[in-house]
């Protein structure tokens, strides 16, 4: 079990940073022991959604970009959220294959790659405000494992 | 992330190393690109063993590829030998329609 900890981190919106934030949160995420997959489906998660917050929020323009980040007993929560131009209909762009920007060759799996890799998924957005995603991760303990 | 290609008989190879996001596709996009077109080649192999990192960005990139090769009537195999890079690649349905190997002898014969 381990004793609440928590973070936050608050960044430019510049692609380069994509690999930046999911390290941090990856670093953060090791006090709970965690296995390599598990830390790798934590990396992949952030990824996702912070870049989803640099071409969709942000749409390559300039804004901040900030990560929360929570761990407790054995499960880790992460908020990725943006000052961005909001999703008009999560349903639609929570579809796997969906997306709004085909030309960028995006491949519409973001979402569904947050849902496979997390265990808990939410997405709150706003037209014109943002969009908040927290992800939550459920880490096997030392004792479950063989 | 770190590339490097190789033209054998119509197949360009490009081995990739590093990690694979939206970040580094960008660029890597046009560069394959560029070969591809700029050398008039029919195939394509990506070889992902050297990726310790891609996530769906690098999705949209293999997807790109293969239409590029299509267009062709060429193929685009996948080398790959790492467990989460597959997840991935099979959680995109990709693998249906591109080859995976494990080596580049695989791929090409004779």
């Amino acid at each position: 079990m381990v004793e609440r900890n928590y973070m936050r981190l608050e960044f430019l919106s510049k692609s380069n940073n994509e690999s930046f934030a999911r390290v941090v949160v990856a670093a953060f995420a090791s006090q709970l022991d965690p296995t390599i997959e598990e830390l790798s489906d934590i990396k992949t998660a952030v990824s996702e959604a912070v870049t989803n917050s640099i071409i969709h929020g942000y749409e390559y323009k300039e804004g901040m970009v900030i990560i929360e980040a929570t761990i407790e007993d054995n499960r880790i929560e992460i908020i990725v959220e943006d000052k961005g131009k909001g999703i008009e209909d999560i349903d639609k762009a929570m579809e796997p294959f969906y997306t709004s920007k085909p030309d960028l060759e995006r491949s519409g799996m973001g979402f569904t790659v947050m849902e496979t890799f997390m265990d808990g998924l939410e997405v709150e957005s706003q037209v014109g405000k943002g969009t908040r995603v927290k992800m939550i991760k459920n880490f096997k303990s030392l004792s479950d494992r063989e | 992330m770190r590339f490097s290609t190789d033209t054998i008989k119509d197949h360009l190879i490009i081995k990739l190393e590093g990690e694979l996001d939206h970040h580094t596709s960008e660029e890597l996009r046009k560069k394959i690109d560029q070969l591809y077109f700029s050398n008039n080649l029919l195939n394509m192999v990506l070889d992902l063993r050297g990726l310790n990192f891609m996530d769906s960005s690098g999705i949209g990139l293999i997807m790109g590829r293969y239409k590029n090769c299509k267009e062709r009537k060429g193929n685009l195999s996948i080398i790959s030998t790492n467990p989460h890079i597959e997840r991935i690649l099979k959680m995109s349905g990709l693998l249906k329609i591109v080859n995976l190997y494990s080596s580049i002898d695989e791929i090409i014969k004779g």
